[in-house]
């Protein structure tokens, strides 16, 4: 197989708050041979907040993001659920829309710089179902994870809308059973949990302005992964990680009932079977403390 | 000539029962049934009336995708029964449908549930246009194809409810008002004839508001008319900036704070960012900050690691800005 090569957009969380998502995801990388080149010219892609406010400005700013993308010749490669819808959304919208796209032009122009639409953009995850292959996973794993019960928890913004989520990978994916990351689970050895909400919201965007709410969220997220035996959760997404990570007592008490569970980036499961020792994977990172390693 | 195959296939449905005059607890039919491609869920709910227990109550009437009065949940999903077919269902989720009401906690009899929130919440928010109306006009008020297309199909809307019962906010705060009525709000608000001047304040009410939806596009995935309310919901959001409507409170702070910290860093500084949207109500978050702090989870802003090209970044903020705050 040649050498699989993307353009990685990290976002701003895997800089900052999730650290142990960037060095698992190097790390991870590392060991399937998949090169990854940082687009450090990157801007944030706004996460919808910025949408809010000015939504031509975040036309301008992911479209400048794609374009270094393109001037690689490379796909990008999202590690967060929302920087993925966002760019994604930014690309349809402008595929599908000539004069918007010649208004964004004309700002970039500004900056030596063009969007053209050449570039595909897709989420770590997929990258690895539709490119690498998960058969090639199960063949990689050292050390498989067959005592552990993996409640995944998908992140909304990978799984709708599903119309525009299913353009931007080849595996196909319903937004009501979604299996990728059961199936990455299942590749690493574990047992996948069946639970409601692993297609829900963990509330993120809205636990500034309504925290009662948000909280109420992650707690029936995690709630029910427990309810279903889980040994700890999954997810592909690092702002879910944040909220279910960081938020337990307020999710508790939101829900009236303690609730806590280890959660792992996707990129750290995976690197756990692979052979990545914990510190590669950032482990000492969680605020919920990853007690089984 | 192309020719058409009917496909028959047996399917256990779980058909969710409960008279709130006579039951203290829902329960569940078991039945089975073979069900041809032909069919919609709305066939479904006719034959379980029909052949299996008459008093199983449902709502429907058009049978044409307009009234919104058959929208139900199929395996948790909400859908229009007349509009979705069945094999769709079982291409979705297998042989194994659980048939129930769109809000379960609201269930009357069967599928039939009090819809009076949803119909409350729709009210508060003037789904109507507001205008003085002159008695004897001299020339017609026209509406342009562009003006019209600025509605973005929000005029589609059949009430049904689909979205406003899988909206997850709706499930925990019965005070939000909802996709579907932020969707009829932004119809009226966004016709260039509409003079209301209380409908987008009344949508910007604190725990009711644009400002709590978690943008989880549960609402878009549902909507049986396509009409993807979160994208109005954003719009209103667009909307207070642009009409200079927008209060400041956490979440319009939090939005400008995006622009604020791309223009100064390309990437965001998260720190000052929720210091600039909560104001001195930071206190609150201190004992998450201080835990995440001692896990290296928070840069501080002297730390953080800049986008190459900047100049770029804040050349473009400036030139392509198109709202004030």
């Amino acid at each position: 197989m040649e050498k699989l090569k993307y353009a990685l957009f990290t976002g701003c969380t895997a800089k900052q708050s999730t650290p142990e998502q960037m060095s698992s995801t190097m790390a991870v990388a590392d060991k399937l041979g998949i090169e990854l080149v940082e687009l450090t010219e990157a801007s944030c892609c706004g996460a919808s907040h910025l949408q809010d406010y000015d939504e031509f400005l975040s036309l301008v700013l992911n479209a400048r993001n794609i374009a270094y993308a393109e001037e690689k010749g490379l796909t990008m490669v999202t590690i967060c659920n929302t920087c993925q819808l966002n760019t994604a959304m930014t690309k349809h919208k402008l595929d599908n829309d000539a004069d918007l796209k010649a208004q964004v032009n004309e700002k970039l122009k500004e900056v030596g710089l063009e969007y053209k639409g050449t570039s595909q953009i897709t989420h770590f995850l997929y990258a690895i179902i539709d490119d690498f292959g998960l058969d090639k996973i199960k063949e990689m794993v050292k050390t498989p994870l067959s005592q552990f019960n993996i409640a995944p928890f998908y992140g909304c913004h990978n799984i709708r809308p599903s119309e525009l989520q299913n353009k931007t990978h080849k595996t196909a994916e319903s937004a009501y059973r979604p299996t990728s990351l059961d199936d990455l689970i299942i590749a690493c050895g574990g047992e996948s949990v069946e639970y409601e909400e692993k297609t829900k919201c963990c509330g993120f965007h809205a636990e500034l302005q309504a925290p009662h709410t948000a909280a109420t969220l992650t707690g029936n997220a995690i709630a029910g992964a427990m309810d279903n035996n889980a040994d700890w959760m999954v997810t592909p997404c690092p702002l879910c990680h944040l909220k279910l990570d960081t938020q337990t007592k307020h999710a508790s008490e939101a829900i009236g009932r303690e609730v806590a569970l280890p959660v792992l980036h996707m990129q750290q499961m995976l690197g756990l079977a692979l052979g990545c020792t914990p510190s590669e994977l950032g482990l000492k990172h969680h605020v919920t403390k990853v007690d089984f390693v | 000539m192309s020719t058409h195959t009917i496909t028959t296939q047996k399917v256990n449905f779980k058909v969710f029962r409960f008279n709130a005059d006579e039951d203290y607890l829902p329960y569940y039919n078991d039945i089975e049934m073979e069900v041809t491609s032909e069919e919609v869920v709305l066939d479904i709910l006719n034959r379980i009336k029909w052949d299996h227990d008459g008093s199983f109550s449902y709502r429907r009437s058009c049978r044409h995708g307009i009234c919104g009065a058959c929208a139900i949940k199929v395996n948790g999903r909400s859908t229009l029964a007349c509009k979705e077919r069945i094999n769709d269902m079982i291409e979705l989720f297998g042989n194994e449908l659980t048939i129930e009401p769109l809000s379960k906690k609201r269930a009357i009899k069967d599928m039939v549930i009090d819809k009076g929130d949803f119909w409350q919440k729709h009210e508060a928010l003037e789904p109507y246009l507001v205008s003085e109306v002159e008695e004897h006009p001299e020339s017609e008020h026209l509406v342009t194809p562009q003006q019209a297309d600025a509605l973005l199909d929000s005029d589609l809307c059949i009430q049904c409810g689909a979205c406003h019962y899988a909206c997850p906010v709706v499930e925990v705060n019965d005070e939000f008002f909802g996709p579907a009525a932020f969707a009829a709000a932004y119809r009226f608000s966004a016709d260039v004839r509409d003079e209301s001047e209380t409908r987008v304040t009344t949508a910007n009410a604190e725990k009711q508001g644009v400002w709590d939806c978690v943008k989880c596009f549960e609402c878009a995935e549902v909507c049986p008319k396509e009409i993807n309310p979160i994208e109005k919901i954003t719009k209103l959001h667009q909307m207070y900036f642009t009409d200079g409507k927008a209060e400041s409170n956490v979440a319009t702070r939090h939005a400008v704070a995006f622009k604020n910290s791309i223009a100064k860093n390309g990437v965001l500084d998260e720190a000052t960012m929720v210091l600039y949207a909560e104001g001195p109500a930071i206190v609150k978050h201190i004992p998450v900050a201080l835990k995440m702090l001692t896990k290296g989870k928070i840069v501080p802003p002297w730390g953080i690691t800049k986008s190459e090209n900047l100049d770029e970044i804040k050349t473009l903020v400036k030139s392509s800005s198109t709202a004030k705050f």
